[in-house]
């Protein structure tokens, strides 16, 4: 019969089980792969003996690379940098992934370290567009004495803010118009009018690199695509050059678009190219255009996009089309930068300034271009001179020739404004073409400093220049002396970056604030920075700021602008970071400067500095406490002049709540009463926030404070019913989050109120809404006080209706909302209706929404069980879990555990369906798709407890035995899984009964001990360590020696998981064949190479001594201390140790045995000996407290003690470790004696040492020392003598 | 500084951060100070140890106590003025 599908009955079952293991009784003749039971199979690498050079070159010690292992400024443990084990298993996917390698395909890619700005969404960006803005006055500093008339004060600020509003505000009013069709364009002679026009485009953007800040901001991206679309011609004002920086090659070319379209080469004709210019609309790629960004005459290219970059002179595009603007001088400077970059890596032809803010891979493509370019130039003739041996000469060119002379050629030949200059201005300075090969100079002048990246070269350029430094004013040397250490630290190796670190605190106020700050931002705004750049230089900050305390001041807005973005960053270790720098920001600079500095940003236009701004004030306010900020935020909340100050007033209270969590709880009424006049705000978005802030003040609170909120019940009452839509959604969030901090009896009325609505949503086509009604629902049917049966008539109906459909199964979000909700409302209403209403759609044709059903299942019944499920449901589900795992085509764990616990909840009740059960199991294991099987394996695992609780032990027989033929499986993870199943059943059935036979298992495990995967090795030790436990006598001896040499190997493994169990087994292995074979191989084991093997061999041994009593095994240890090595020597100390931490007080029979030992080991030369030897000291010691071996003790104290001057870390912690033990065993007294010799040593070092012992003894015994301290005599001055001590009766 | 942080500076921070620990630069009068002061802390933390010395200052309990806090304010006298070792 052939196995074409799965088998119904036992009978199918046992017939299918007799055919696989005559197959595979054939296919094991054949095969050589096992080892047989006679043959001896040696470690050669262990025992080939005699080869005297072996040990050479070995570490002498086993702690000899401990000392590096604590740096402290590695920051591995960050997501990112770590992620290095796996790398060496080279996965399919992975293969596959490298065939599809293409042209471009750069394979690595993914290893490359990202730069912030690559990850950073549209809206994080945007933190690049703000500027640094000037030094602002102090009006804190002196006392506050009238500040100096030209400095920037907070009236400047709010008149530029103000400015910045009015202006966006009239640009808003511009585009409704344009949008209302109510703008017109007057005129098209382009006479008059086109100039009027084209002011527009040239004031806008002066504002905004001039006076006004905030302007770049808030222009959006609608405004620039008008004007450019105006049919004027307006080229004339595109060309402002009066920017163009010194050095730039840039000519001011684009005036000529026209006159270059017109060349036969470049385009088809005159006509479909003033076509073609001025009907589409330029592509805008990010927020704000500004025209010096070369938005306006752009041509239209329709390949045009971001990252398109086409640098160098080989392109065959005409680069002439493109507008390249040089930027304004602020591009360049390092000081005063703020690089507005992205705009221009869209620009095809990067202009001089534009290499400042292109990204690493830009450059690098650029550089390569570059160097294509260099290297395929035509030769010059002074060249082919020196390549040719003599005797060539130059033929003239034939009559006939014309040299292509055709303009379109000819621009061709012409040099980019790149070609002649390098990769930027400094590369000027060096040779010609010929020589320098495009290869930068990246190393300073000064050889300790370490390499540059090309994107550094805008900062730190300077170190570049081989300048004297004695020519330098002072000043300018302070400069460089930063720079040196920033560079440092930002390239250094972690040595270098920790003095350079040290270093720049040290002298943080001898640099200033502003020398300091005008360097440490502007790199830290740069657009190339990296993670690890970013968290350094703001442990930089965060240092310095420390130091400067209030010379921050006239910075702190500086600063804000760099570190707020750092408030809404994805990665979790940034946002700690940004709070911390903020935090003590606030605390150095005060809470009135905090206020002063950010009070006009609160109603900028651009809501994006406000979101950033609500965060710091949060951050501000956990710093210095919530009171301290309620005044404030009282006169923001109820501000009259603009509803964005009120808006982000609001949302500090949001923010401070999600911040603070449960600390909000005293000032929980405050800030209600803050917040609570904004639900019935005029501005939409001021109530929307409201309602937002007061859920998560509700959650922050919760379960308390229900009290703080009546005031705002009403109106969060009243606005469910008048709102719609987004609106509706925030103050439904509001009530779910209040309804369960109310009493049972409130919460069950008011979840009838609100349930009207909320069904009335549950239709609601939009997304967020669905979200929030669910969780809602979820809150209300959680809390104490709503009725089962109310929920059962009134929402389940409406909720199944709504909700439990294939759409809600595609959004991940949506989908684990629903699951939640769904099992919520099981806890009420009981599993079996919940269970009932979802089963059939285990068969619907979904898959998604099949898994959505099955895990939904699988919760349910966790948290419920099964209890109240009727016979029919039981059939239903099982037949329902079975079409469910069968038809799954993704890989997933859902089905599995899914499966794995509808069965083990349902118990006894699935034996009639185990057959079914197994027949699928054994068809799947059958299985061509690797990963079938793998799953079929892993869910004999799951039932496999379930088939023991049914008596079904001879279907589990059947399992095993086809099991173990399929035990050649060549995938590592299924045969991972199939050990798994086997184990499973071994646990479940016992080594008597189990089939195959255990003497016909274990032979056939010993070979798989070799797999190296990790899955399989765990899998096999642990099955191979069980049968250890319980089943050793089955196997013979040999067998296990066999196996123990295997496991050798298994003590490299990197899992720690795997070589706990393999020393266990060692344990059990040595109890069922005696010690006395296992301890000889492992006292072997002692002279390999690896720590790590040394190690675990040893805490095997000490395993075995444990298991097999001390006795069995410390003669023989003893005897190999003998041997003259000192791996095997320390070995043998540390097995002592691991033994007498493991037999505890059975130490007290041991002790007098290995005081010898330990005494010559404690006299050693050897600094690493006697640390070892100090922590079996430590552990034997505190085995023995109580048992009246104080005369030992003392004795190996006197040997102990010595060492009491070793600097050694490791062994003043052995030291320490085993000090602490006697002062436990031998009694704080005796100890005190020991350190009163030194305490008031003439020698510092020596007093050192003895009063940290002192102080260790203090902390442990303080109260037992008063006894203990000497008599000391008072003098004329003072009483020193203890009167109270001396009291006889 | 030092050459680098290792486990003496941890342990000595922690250390530090319990009154009546010493380090190298410790004085007797400090020292003893600390002496007195556990030794007067040890006997109105133990019951019996406080009943005995009541018993032999013939000292109501309450007065005992008061008087040991008293002490505890500056058990050994004033400090020296000049600079003591040993």
């Amino acid at each position: 019969m052939s196995r074409s599908k799965p088998a119904k009955s036992s009978a199918e079952l046992d017939q299918q089980m007799d055919e696989i293991r005559k197959k595979a009784a054939e296919s094991r003749t054949e095969s050589d792969d096992y080892v047989g039971l006679g043959d001896i199979a040696m470690d050669e690498e262990i025992y080939d003996g005699g080869k005297k050079n072996k040990y050479e070159g070995f570490l002498s010690s086993i702690g000899g690379n401990d000392d590096d292992e604590d740096e402290e400024d590695e920051i591995t443990a960050r997501p990112g940098f770590g992620a290095a084990k796996s790398a060496y298993k080279v996965s399919l996917a992975a293969s596959k992934e490298n065939a599809k390698s293409g042209e471009d395909f750069d394979p690595m890619a993914e290893h490359k370290r990202q730069t912030v700005a690559d990850r950073e969404n549209e809206y994080q960006a945007r933190r690049r567009k703000i500027r640094l803005s000037p030094d602002r006055a102090d009006p804190f500093a002196d006392g506050g004495k009238t500040p100096d008339v030209s400095s920037r004060t907070y009236s400047h600020i709010i008149k530029e803010h103000g400015l910045a509003k009015d202006t966006a505000d009239v640009q808003q009013q511009l585009r409704d118009k344009a949008k209302a069709g109510e703008l017109h364009v007057v005129g098209t002679n382009g006479s008059a009018v086109p100039r009027k026009r084209a002011r527009w485009d040239v004031a806008t953007p002066d504002a905004v690199s001039g006076s006004l800040p905030a302007a770049a901001m808030d222009a959006t991206p609608e405004q620039p695509q008008k004007w450019a679309a105006t049919p004027q011609q307006p080229q004339k004002w595109d060309a402002t050059p009066a920017h163009i920086p010194v050095g730039s090659a840039t000519p001011s070319m684009p005036t000529g678009v026209s006159r270059w379209d017109a060349t036969p080469g470049a385009q088809p004709a005159a006509g479909a190219v003033k076509r073609n210019r001025w009907d589409e609309t330029p592509r805008v790629t990010t927020g704000s255009e500004t025209p010096n960004a070369s938005g306006w005459a752009e041509t239209p290219r329709a390949d045009r996009g971001d990252g398109q970059e086409t640098p160098g002179a080989s392109k065959r595009r005409s680069r002439w089309d493109e507008t390249p603007m040089a930027q304004t001088p602020s591009m360049m400077t390092p000081g005063m930068s703020t690089p507005i970059g992205m705009r221009a890596m869209g620009m095809a032809t990067p202009t001089p300034g534009h290499l400042m803010s292109m990204t690493p891979e830009q450059h690098q493509a650029l550089r390569f271009e570059k160097e294509m370019d260099d290297r395929n130039r035509y030769m010059a003739d002074d060249e082919l001179d020196a390549l040719f041996p003599p005797g060539y000469k130059v033929l003239p060119p034939p009559t006939g020739y014309q040299p292509i002379r055709t303009p379109a050629r000819k621009l061709m030949a012409t040099p980019t404004p790149m070609g002649g200059m390098g990769l930027a201005g400094f590369f000027l300075q060096q040779e010609s073409m010929t020589m320098n090969k495009g290869i930068v100079n990246s190393q300073p002048s000064d050889p300790d400093l370490p390499m540059m990246k090309p994107e550094d070269m805008q900062h730190f350029d300077k170190l570049l220049l081989e300048d004297n430094e004695d020519s330098l004013s002072p000043e300018e040397a302070k400069e460089r002396q930063i720079m040196k250490l920033l560079l440092k630290i930002k390239n250094g190796t972690p040595p270098m970056r920790k003095s350079a670190m040290r270093q720049i605190t040290d002298k943080a106020r001898v640099f200033g604030a502003g020398a300091l700050f005008n360097q440490i931002l502007p790199l830290l705004m740069a657009p190339t920075l990296e993670d690890q750049e970013r968290h350094l230089l703001v442990k930089v900050i965060d240092r310095v700021l420390y130091k400067l305390d209030d010379m921050v001041r006239p910075y702190v807005h500086k600063i804000l602008v760099v570190i707020e973005p750092l408030l809404i960053d994805e990665d979790y270790y940034a946002r700690v970071e940004g709070r911390e720098i903020i935090s003590n920001l606030a605390k150095a600079a005060g809470l009135a400067s905090m206020i002063y500095v950010m009070r006009p940003d609160i109603d900028n236009v651009d809501e994006y500095v406000r979101n950033t701004t609500a965060r710091a004030f949060a951050v501000v306010a956990s710093a210095l406490g919530i009171p301290s900020l309620i005044p404030f935020l009282k006169a923001v909340c109820k501000s009259k002049k603009s509803w964005q100050a009120r808006h982000t007033g609001i949302k500090i209270v949001q923010q401070i709540s999600i911040l603070m969590g449960c600390a909000v709880l005293p000032h929980l009424k405050s800030l209600v009463e803050l917040t609570e006049h904004g639900l019935e705000d005029e501005q939409q978005k001021v109530r929307t926030i409201t309602a937002l802030s007061l859920a998560a003040l509700a959650e922050a609170a919760a379960p308390y404070g229900i009290e703080s909120f009546d005031s705002v019940l009403k109106p969060l009452w009243h606005g469910i019913r008048t709102h719609r839509g987004k609106g509706l959604a925030a103050f439904l969030k509001a009530i779910g989050f209040l309804i369960p901090l109310m009493d049972a009896e409130y919460a069950s009325y008011y979840t009838r109120e609100v349930m009207i609505i909320l069904i009335r949503e549950f239709s609601s086509p939009d997304e967020e809404m669905k979200k929030i009604v669910l969780k809602v629902v979820k809150q209300c049917c959680g809390t104490e006080g709503v009725e089962p049966q109310y929920i059962k008539d009134e929402i389940l109906p409406h909720f199944f209706r709504a909700f439990w459909n294939h759409r809600m199964a595609l959004d991940k979000r949506n989908y684990k909302q629903l699951v939640e909700t769904t099992v919520e409302i099981a806890n009420k209403v009981g599993a079996a209706t919940i269970v009932a209403k979802i089963v059939d759609d285990l068969k619907d044709e979904n898959e998604q929404y099949r898994k959505m059903v099955m895990e939904t299942i699988e919760k349910v019944l966790e948290t419920l069980g099964s209890a109240d499920i009727d016979a029919r449901l039981e059939e239903l589900l099982i037949d329902g879990i079975l079409y469910a795992f069968q038809e799954q085509t993704t890989e997933d764990v859902v089905m599995l555990s899914g499966f794995g616990m509808v069965v083990n909840s349902l118990g006894k009740r699935c034996k009639p369906y185990l057959p079914q059960i197994c027949g699928t199991i054994l068809w799947r294991l059958n299985n061509k798709a690797a990963k079938v099987r793998q799953q079929a394996a892993d869910l004999i695992s799951k039932v496999a407890g379930v088939m023991k609780l049914c008596n079904e032990e001879k279907l589990m027989g059947h399992l095993g035995v086809v099991l173990y033929e399929y035990l050649g499986e060549e995938y590592p993870e299924v045969l991972g899984s199939i050990l798994g199943a086997l184990k499973a059943i071994v646990n479940v059935i016992g080594m008597t009964k189990m089939t195959p036979p255990i003497k016909d298992l274990l032979p056939r495990l010993t070979p798989i001990l070799k797999n190296r995967h990790e899955k399989v090795q765990e899998n096999c030790i642990d099955l191979v360590g069980r049968i250890a436990d319980r089943g050793a006598e089955y196997v013979s001896a040999r067998e296990w020696m066999r196996i123990c040499f295997e496991l050798l190997e298994l003590l490299k493994a990197h899992k720690k998981a795997i070589r706990r169990a393999t020393v266990n087994t060692f344990g059990y292995i040595a109890k069922a064949i005696g010690p006395h074979d296992v301890l000889a191989t492992l006292l072997n084991n002692l002279k390999v190479q690896e720590r790590q093997n040394r190690v675990c061999t040893t805490v095997a041994i000490a395993i075995v001594a444990e298991t097999c009593s001390p006795f069995t095994v410390l003669p023989a240890l003893m005897n190999e201390y003998r041997v003259p090595e000192l791996n095997v020597q320390n070995g043998v100390l540390k097995a002592i140790s691991f033994m007498f931490e493991y037999i505890g007080e059975m130490g007290k029979d041991y002790i007098y045995a290995v005081t010898p030992l330990l005494e010559d080991a404690l006299m050693d030369r050897d600094l690493v000996h006697r640390q070892t030897a100090c922590s079996a000291v430590a552990h034997m010691t505190l085995g023995v407290f109580g048992f009246g071996c104080e005369d030992a003790l003392n004795h190996i104290l006197n040997c102990v003690w010595p060492n009491i001057f070793e600097t050694s870390p490791h062994m003043a912690q052995a030291f320490m470790a085993s000090v602490e033990a006697m002062r436990v065993s031998l009694g704080p007294m005796r100890l005190l004696q020991y350190t009163l010799q030194g305490l008031f040593h003439p020698a510092r070092r020596v007093r050192e040492n003895y009063w940290r012992v002192y102080n260790t003894l203090y902390i442990g015994a303080q109260d037992a020392m008063v006894a203990a301290y000497p008599r000391v005599p008072n003098d004329e001055k003072n009483v020193y003598e203890r009167y109270e001590l001396d009291y006889v009766l | 500084m030092g050459d680098r942080y290792n486990i003496h500076s941890q342990l000595e921070h922690l250390q530090s951060k319990y009154i009546g620990t010493g380090h190298a630069d410790t004085t007797k009068w400090e020292w003893m100070q600390n002496q007195h002061r556990d030794t007067v802390a040890s006997i109105l933390g133990h019951f019996d140890m406080l009943n005995h010395v009541a018993i032999a200052e013939n000292e109501n309990k309450a007065r005992l106590k008061f008087n040991l806090i008293e002490k505890m304010l500056q058990p050994t006298g004033p400090p020296s003025q000049k600079k003591e070792d040993t």
